[in-house]
């Protein structure tokens, strides 16, 4: 199952995350700092997985952004690596300017995430039906 | 109130949104904690506020912060309230927080339960949505035992979007409410019927996640997942679907038979590789549990993966596979060896890894040497440490397992081991340490190769302990010292490396390197005493031998280790006596060889246990009824305090010792024998075996190399192991021509004590002969051993075989130690001064000066020499000064302190809560003429620049009637060169560094030099800590680095005296100072 996903920029803040295991808020940075350097150092011609502690980390980068995922042994590694590339294609259907839009509007970027994962499963990877809520929405507060 | 309604609004217009929060965030990078702070204060006075939309605004900053890392649990509740508010966008921002912030131990959520419920029967579909997910994450068992019904409800919705939902969330509810998995059951399994792909989807999820937990309750959805897995177009379902499989497989094998066939189908005809490598893992699964095996599916695989393993997302997950295949079918993965070992050239690190634990399971005699070749190439060229302590134990574990099966040539292992202990900071000292003894020990013939290695490692030690960052590493000089000591024989020149080990550095080594020194130091000298006095020569020079010992050993009996001090001045009373022998022209050589006769054998692991109890022997009733606790306590209190008048009682036995006679002693050794005799786990003398190692080759090539300064300088070139592999690579081709021509005679030589396995690889291996007559001998057990396998080990499991056998073999080692104490006690040559006070009585012993000593006061008593400031390359702000002090005046010296005035820029680490006026204690007592070394390391910040500090001294010179207080002041100076460390650099990567252009330049030119060029590489490599990267004809490019990362080149050319250096570096003041120091060492020759 899915564990965790971050979406961190280039200097390894971090943008988004959602946690599908409890993990201590005090806990949280210093994992997310520790995944995130484990990526950010890799080259571009690396593999796209980290074996990290107990389990494995999935990353994509895009432009500025990393999208990091962390999952259980018994993942399908390249499933994980396809549904990122999915969620990606969601956001850039959605967003115009993905990079600097999400960080204003990271409550839509929620809806979206829990639209496709729920606890730390995929659930939905059609685009429009994942983005029909959101749509949704939108046309409510276009109506107030 | 119309005007409070008025000022809320407007008051609501000034506030911050989410994205003026981030906005603000991001402006305020100098002050960030502050600005948050202040955010928080005000989000703070928003949440007390009546309006629900400025409380929304508020838990959605709440939000963003919770995920910055800021603990906003204190506001909990209000996240409740915005939850419950009937409007959906700030519902859906309370669900949201809610997720992110409450976990199962947040106490509020007990409040939620009706809230949550009214939501999930809304008719609002969205409204149901949202409950749903938020309830996904921060569901309690309490909220489970209460919401079940209305979830299970749910799953029947009209709405597809709320089924898919309500299924997935079963897999919680379950997991915290196990009693409704039951009744629900029924309704999940028609789930996987649903009409809508989706539903379909989180129907499978749910199942394969249960399945995993308990396969066995579910193979009777086997038919419908079968049903499923050729209808379904989802890839992602289909992958569940096939993990499904994988787990069930193994509990119902004729599923798997039926498996094969779909599943070869989908491998060739899917574009999507993660689908690919999901089937492939399957069927590799299949295929192990359908143990017959079947030969055809499993190439298929193979051609599979090849055609896939150039792109190299997928190399990882190919060489994932390929161990799990290696398990079963070592063959089929053998074939591939090539592609490999290409993977270790990978950028990748965990793609080498996962490489690296396929090669374990390939090497065979045949590519031994040539996959051990390209392992040690990786380990020079790796950058990390624990990818080449990775490696490092790799390698052994390579070459070492089923008891050195693949190992043809022992040289070539032992060079091998050599050239290993030159890693830097390197964890796994003891693990070549302990390989060496059991090669050593274990292979005979190349017993005479391996002292003359050992040899050279103790002679050049101050290679491997010259940083405090290597430690590991001289655990190697255990071992060194253990081997030469024990093989003494086959030393060239046992005085060199008997002066070796008792040189004044030693005393800087961990206590257990120290005592071993000291033990085999003894053992030398017994050897050394046999040389001279077989000789005609004068009986001065075992004199001069023996006083050697007498005046060096007093630094180990003043040593804090108490095993050192007790085996040093048992040793140097021994010699003492020896010495007093020699003065009346006794010839000792031979009493002296005894203590150390016998030859020692490897003992098995087990051999202990197997000894059978004799008879009647109950090994755990009391032979004399126990004392009472206090009683005990009381005996040990009274002998510690004899233990103080030790010393005196010992100087009056003394004498009693030495008028044992000739005859008696005889009398004692017969006793003694006698003994031994009869002593079943005594190992006994035999004459020695040791066939004499012949073959001349390579004992020139030792790996270390020689200059005529003795400086740690490594000239690259051709690493020696390589020699061995071209003459392996010779020697075979000449074994073919050989066998070619008697063929009748082709007998492969023998080879004891080897087990081969049955399955060791598709070479024909016969044709391999081991380049020598080794003789692996095989471990001792006792005569009287219980024939018991039952405990044996796992004959499949060569790790774990080696392994124990190997710390076994150091406990031998151990006790080994021991019995030969025991023994000169009883033949009378040690008294029986066994003290352990540290012997006061020591010897006048000078050191040579060396060129560059800093002590600016002339006449008083210590002498402070440094002798090797070098940086830290673990922490680019440290710096280690060694310091060699020295006794020069005829009195005792105690209670020095050290201490250095910092400066802004370099600071003394002293110990917590010391003030920057305490000085650090030198950790031991200096008697007249005698030196030590310690150690201080100093933080520094700025290393561009070189720097002088101050520092003074203090210590109290004890004389026999007074002691006085005594100070010395001296100055350290920290040069730019002692922040630089000796770095190899190969000459791709140098290009590359002076191509970035991120380098400046600067040259220097000196004239009038003329020393022979390989003398003036060297004395920069010495002086200065560079490597040569690449040396043609009389130009030369040497590189160094520094402790915080600055590049350093050098081109170095020479012509008609004059040398021009052009230097390069990403730091021009660093560079500037250290051409200047080169010029300076230059200018002073």
């Amino acid at each position: 199952m899915i564990k965790f996903l971050l979406m961190v920029n280039k200097q390894g803040q971090t943008r988004l995350s959602k946690y599908y295991e409890q993990v201590d808020i005090e806990k949280r940075p210093s994992l997310e700092t520790d995944v995130v350097k484990r990526c950010l150092s890799r080259k571009k011609e690396e593999c796209s997985f980290v074996e990290y502690k107990d389990f494995k980390l999935v990353y994509r980068q895009y432009a500025a952004l990393f999208i990091v995922v962390g999952i259980s042994d018994t993942e399908n590694e390249l499933s994980i690596y396809e549904l990122v590339h999915n969620f990606v294609e969601v956001l850039d259907k959605y967003f115009s300017r993905v990079v600097t839009q999400i960080m204003f509007n990271l409550d839509k970027v929620h809806i979206i995430i829990d639209e496709i994962i729920q606890n730390g499963h995929i659930v939905e990877t059609n685009k429009n039906r994942i983005l029909a809520p959101l749509l949704a929405l939108d046309k409510m507060a276009e109506a107030h | 109130m119309a005007l409070k309604i008025v000022k809320g609004s407007i008051d609501r217009m000034f506030d911050k949104n989410l994205q003026d929060l981030v906005r603000g965030i991001r402006n305020h990078k100098e002050d960030e904690a502050k600005y948050i702070s202040t955010c928080i204060d005000e989000i703070k006075q928003e949440l007390k506020q009546d309006n629900i939309a400025v409380k929304a605004n508020a838990v959605c900053k709440l939000t963003y912060l919770q995920m910055l890392g800021y603990d906003v649990s204190w506001a909990a509740f209000n996240i409740v309230e915005v939850m419950s508010s009937s409007k959906f966008t700030y519902k859906r921002i309370g669900y949201l927080a809610a997720s992110q912030c409450f976990h199962e131990s947040t106490d509020v959520i007990m409040l939620t339960t009706n809230q949550i419920r009214k939501d999930l029967s809304s008719p609002n579909q969205y409204d149901t949505g949202v409950a749903l997910t938020g309830l996904s994450c921060f569901v309690t068992p309490d909220l489970a035992r209460d919401l079940a019904n209305d979830i299970m409800t749910l799953m029947s919705h009209t709405k597809p979007y709320i089924r898919k939902k309500a299924v997935l969330i079963m897999y919680k509810v379950f997991l915290k409410y196990p009693e409704s998995l039951r009744p629900a059951f029924p309704r999940l399994k028609e789930k996987l019927e649903d009409p809508d792909p989706g539903v379909q989807s989180a129907a499978v999820n749910v199942i394969c996640e249960l399945a995993r937990r308990n396969p066995k309750n579910y193979l009777s959805l086997a038919p419908l997942f079968f049903k499923l897995m050729t209808s379904s177009t989802n890839n992602w379902v289909l992958i569940k679907i096939i993990k499904l499989f994988g787990a069930l497989t193994p509990l119902e094998p004729r599923l798997g038979k039926k498996l094969i066939e779909p599943l070869t189908n989908l491998i060739h005809s899917t574009s999507a590789m993660s689908l690919l490598y999901e089937c492939v893992n399957t069927v590799i699964a299949v295929l192990i549990s359908l143990s017959s095996g079947m030969p055809n599916h499993s190439a298929s695989i193979q051609v599979s993966f090849s055609r896939h393993a150039h792109a190299f997302v997928l190399k990882y997950l190919g060489l994932l596979a390929m161990s799990k295949i290696l398990k079963t079918h070592p063959k089929s993965v053998q074939s591939h060896k090539d592609l490999i070992l290409q993977c270790l050239d990978d950028k990748d690190e965990s793609i080498r890894l996962r490489a690296l634990d396929l090669l374990y399971g390939m090497v065979s005699k045949k590519n031994l040497m040539e996959i051990v070749k390209k392992l040690m190439l990786h380990v020079d060229k790796a950058e990390g440490t624990t990818y080449r302590d990775e490696l490092l134990t790799k390698i052994i574990d390579i070459c070492s397992q089923s008891n050195y099966q693949y190992i043809t040539n022992f040289e070539w292992y032992i060079s091998i081991l050599v050239e290993l202990t030159r890693l830097e900071g390197t964890r796994h000292g003891h693990l070549i340490a302990s390989q060496m003894l059991d090669v050593a020990i274990r292979v005979k013939a190349i017993r005479a190769f391996a002292v003359s290695q050992m040899a050279t490692l103790l002679d050049n030690a101050h290679l491997l302990t010259g940083n405090t960052q290597r430690n590991g590493i001289c655990e190697v000089l255990y071992a060194a010292a253990w081997i030469c000591g024990e093989f003494s024989e086959h030393l060239e020149d046992p005085m060199a490396t008997l002066e070796a080990m008792l040189r004044p550095k030693v005393a800087t080594l961990p206590g257990h390197i120290q005592a071993v020194y000291v033990q085999n130091a003894a053992k030398l000298f017994a050897t050394v005493l046999r040389g001279q006095e077989g000789a005609p020569a004068d009986s001065t020079v075992a004199q001069e031998t023996s006083q050697l010992l007498i005046d060096r050993l007093p630094l180990f009996v003043q040593s804090s280790n108490l095993e050192v001090q007790e085996r040093a001045s048992c040793i140097l009373q021994l010699v003492k006596y020896i010495q007093k022998l020699q003065q009346k022209d006794v010839e000792v050589a031979e009493e002296v060889t005894a203590l150390f006769a016998g030859e020692l054998n490897p003992v098995a692991p087990k051999a202990q246990k197997k000894v059978p109890v004799p008879e009647g022997l109950d090994l755990d009733a009391w032979i004399n009824e126990p004392p009472s606790g206090s009683e005990s306590e009381d005996e040990g209190r009274k002998s510690k305090g004899k233990a103080v008048f030790a010393k005196e009682e010992s100087r009056h036995t003394k004498p009693r010792y030495t008028e044992v006679d000739e005859k008696e002693l005889a009398k004692r050794r017969e006793v003694r024998k006698a003994e031994q005799a009869n002593n079943p786990f005594y190992i006994k003398a035999s004459p020695s075996s040791q066939k004499v190692y012949q073959d001349g080759v390579g004992v020139e090539h030792i790996p270390v190399v020689q200059i005529d300064l003795s400086v740690p300088l490594k000239v690259p070139g051709m690493p020696m192991s390589d020699q061995y592999v071209k003459l392996e690579e010779e020697r075979r081709e000449k074994n073919k021509a050989d066998k070619k021509k008697k063929k009748d005679k082709k007998r492969e030589k023998g080879e004891k004590g080897r087990r081969r396995r049955a399955d060791s690889g598709p070479e024909s291996e016969e044709d391999i002969t081991p380049a020598h007559m080794v003789d692996i001998v095989t471990e001792e057990m006792p005569e009287n051993a219980l024939p018991s396998d039952d405990d044996d080990k796992d004959p499949n499991d060569p790790h774990k075989l080696s392994a124990n056998g190997l710390i076994d073999y150091e406990k031998s080692h151990g006790i080994h130690f021991g019995i030969r104490m025991v023994q000169s006690v009883c033949c009378g040559f040690a008294c029986k001064s066994i003290c352990w006070a540290p012997c006061v009585n020591t010897a006048g012993y000078g050191v040579d000066r060396p060129p560059h000593y800093l002590s600016p006061h002339p006449s008083l008593a210590p002498l402070l020499q440094v002798c090797d400031i070098q940086g830290n390359l673990q922490d680019g702000s440290q710096v280690v000064v060694s310091v060699i002090f020295e006794n020069k005046c005829d009195s005792f010296i105690k209670s020095m302190e050290f201490n250095v005035l910092d400066s802004l820029n370099s600071k003394l680490q002293r110990h917590d809560g010391a003030g920057p006026h305490d000085g650090l204690t030198v950790p031991f007592q200096l008697p007249p003429g005698i030196s030590n070394e310690a150690r201080f390391i100093f933080s520094v910040q700025n290393i561009v620049m070189p720097q002088k500090l101050k520092g003074t001294l203090t210590f109290i010179v004890k004389t026999d009637d007074s002691s006085t207080h005594e100070k010395l002041d001296f100055k350290l100076h920290f040069t730019c060169t002692s922040y630089l460390i000796t770095t190899p650099c190969y000459s791709d990567a140098y290009s590359k560094l002076l191509e970035s252009g991120d380098l400046k330049g600067c040259s220097l030119k000196l004239e009038g030099v003329n020393q022979p060029f390989h003398h003036l590489l060297a004395r920069i490599c010495f002086h200065h800590h560079f490597s040569v990267v690449e040396r043609i004809d009389s130009c030369a490019s040497m590189y160094s680095r520094s402790i915080q990362g600055h590049h350093v080149c050098l081109l170095v050319k020479t012509a008609d005296q004059t040398v021009s250096i052009d230097a390069k570096c990403d730091e021009p003041a660093l560079l500037g100072n250290v051409l200047d120091e080169i010029k300076l060492t230059f200018s002073q020759c």
